[in-house]
């Protein structure tokens, strides 16, 4: 696989309340996120796994450590990571198109190319249909394919996802994870995607990195072996697959022993 | 309506009206209110000199209109309100939405504009007489001190409204500074702009009136101050109706402007 793509060393993230109280929101975390893999950080709130998923956005800094993107530090938040949030983000005075343009736009991407890109990936999250109307008559599922679609578009090295599919109901999460799979199998993307959902991680990630809370530091880096290294764009066959239900088990135990540790 | 549904009731309680009700209300409590007017008039209840008929109202507004030259008043006070107040809104809106950026000008700014908040427009008439004489300028001035303070603190309120993640995504698509005020921010919070611009315009027809009233020989409060003068009740009554109508067409002017520029709001649901 090469080097990795991010590198995270040793980061560190303290919260100033004010009055000259801190608070430590992430402890001396360190992994790597291979290059066009899925990377899933897992863990119960608290554990500071949104705040890491900041950190490499840029928008927070490290307090100590440092992130580094093929071999760069980061410094502020750029294009080469796109990030996806939970709560909408579709610029609502823009056509679907235009937001899937957006961010090609204000990067000077020619017009003919940029409409070329917007087609392609509109059509990979299945919104050709609403290319002309406003984000604003779409569902939450779709309106988050429209972020996808366009953070996407704008050819980041990474897709960064802060529970991206956390506000949807959970028969629009499964497809939106199925297309998960579908996307990154067809663009090579390499994705980093919080959440606190184990059938989620379990499903879509190449490597697991489970962090524990108060505050926030690593506990296990778990790769999902009986998948052997494929992915499978099926929810109901990944379910039925040998190891599936001991993996479930394993984070479940991981997870209720980091909830009896806070009581 | 389907029979074994209750019986619906004049009050409920958030209850929908249809479109015939809205306008048949309308119009009842309008012809109520004039109903009033005519039979207290008809009836010698009230002083015919203090309160001139209806009818004898809307006759001497269109006399005015067609015989006395009152059109080129209300042009004037039209083109005042449209001039103090452009003025002041090209100043709040840039102002309002970089305070409501850049917590740094917010920092400066802030102080100044909430204390001048405080400070009632006209109580800067006297001042303003005696800087500017009776011509235009005070007038202008008086609008414009009225209006500005009220729309730079609306205008800075609604953009910090302005959700963070679509900020963010911004940033993390690759935007600079001035793509997230200009192609982010602005865009975002212009719906409110409009309107709190909307709000401050009915204000700006009050500081017009008063100006007008104190110190002016042109416009619709200078005709009322002359008609005072020679008890001409009527053409008193004629000049808040103008003005309430004048007023009532800038709001639907602006409302109509407002469905025109944001058709993504209507769409909504």
């Amino acid at each position: 696989m090469g080097a990795p793509l991010l590198d995270i060393r040793n980061v560190s993230k303290s919260f100033d309340l004010g009055r000259g109280a801190t608070v430590q929101a992430v402890r001396d975390v360190s992994f790597k996120v291979e290059r066009n893999s899925i990377c899933v950080l897992l863990g119960p709130s608290g554990c500071g796994k949104s705040t890491i998923l900041r950190m490499m956005a840029g928008l927070e800094h490290a307090t100590e450590g440092e992130i580094a993107i093929g071999g760069k530090i980061v410094g502020g938040p750029g294009r080469d990571r796109g990030m996806v949030f939970q709560a909408y983000t579709s610029f609502d005075w823009l056509s679907v198109r235009r937001n899937v343009e957006f961010g090609m736009k204000i990067n000077g991407v020619p017009t003919a190319e940029r409409r070329a890109r917007a087609d392609r990936f509109l059509d990979l999250v299945g919104l050709t249909k609403f290319a002309d109307v406003y984000p604003s008559q779409l569902s939450g599922g779709m309106r988050q394919r429209v972020a996808i679609a366009r953070t996407l578009a704008n050819d980041p090295d990474v897709l960064l996802m802060d529970e991206p599919f956390g506000a949807l109901d959970a028969e629009t999460r499964w497809l939106m994870q199925e297309l998960m799979i579908n996307v990154a199998e067809k663009t090579d993307a390499t994705m980093v995607i919080v959440t606190h959902d184990l059938e989620e991680a379990i499903f879509l990630a190449d490597k697991i990195v489970f962090l524990s809370s108060h505050p926030g530091s690593l506990k296990e880096e778990i790769i999902p072996a009986f998948k052997n290294g494929a992915r499978i764009a099926d929810k109901e066959k990944i379910i039925r697959m040998d190891g599936y239900t001991a993996m479930e088990e394993k984070l479940m135990r991981m997870m209720r022993e980091e909830g009896s540790r806070d009581e | 309506m389907p029979s074994n549904s209750r019986r619906t009731r004049f009050l409920e309680v958030r209850g929908p009206t249809g479109r015939r009700q809205r306008v048949l209300s309308a119009l009842g409590i309008w012809a109520l209110f004039f109903g009033v007017w005519v039979f207290a008039s008809a009836t010698g209840l009230v002083n015919d000199l203090l309160v001139p008929a209806p009818q004898k109202v809307f006759a001497t507004t269109f006399d005015l209109f067609i015989h006395r030259g009152f059109a080129s008043d209300v042009l004037i006070s039209i083109s005042r309100v449209l001039i103090a107040f452009g003025m002041a809104c090209a100043i709040a809106v840039p102002l309002g939405v970089m305070m409501g950026v850049f917590p740094a000008i917010e920092a400066i700014f802030a102080p100044f504009v909430s204390a001048w908040r405080y400070l009632p427009a006209p109580s800067f008439i006297p001042i303003l007489l005696m800087w500017f004489g009776t011509g235009e300028q005070p007038k202008l001035a008086l609008l414009f001190i009225g209006v500005i303070f009220f729309l730079i603190t609306l205008i800075m309120d609604h953009t910090k409204t302005v959700r963070e993640e679509l900020i963010e995504t911004a940033l993390t698509l690759g935007a600079g500074r001035t793509v997230v005020v200009l192609k982010v921010v602005l865009p975002a919070a212009l719906p409110d702009i409009m309107t709190a611009m909307r709000q401050m315009l009915a204000m700006a027809w009050t500081y017009l009136v008063i100006a007008e009233i104190v110190a002016s020989t042109t416009g619709i409060g200078a005709m009322m101050m002359r008609a005072r003068r020679f008890l001409k009740t009527d053409e008193i009554l004629s000049g808040i109706i103008v003005i309430g109508a004048l007023g009532l067409l800038f709001d639907l002017a602006f409302g109509m402007l407002h469905r025109r520029a944001f058709p993504y709001l209507k769409e909504k649901r």
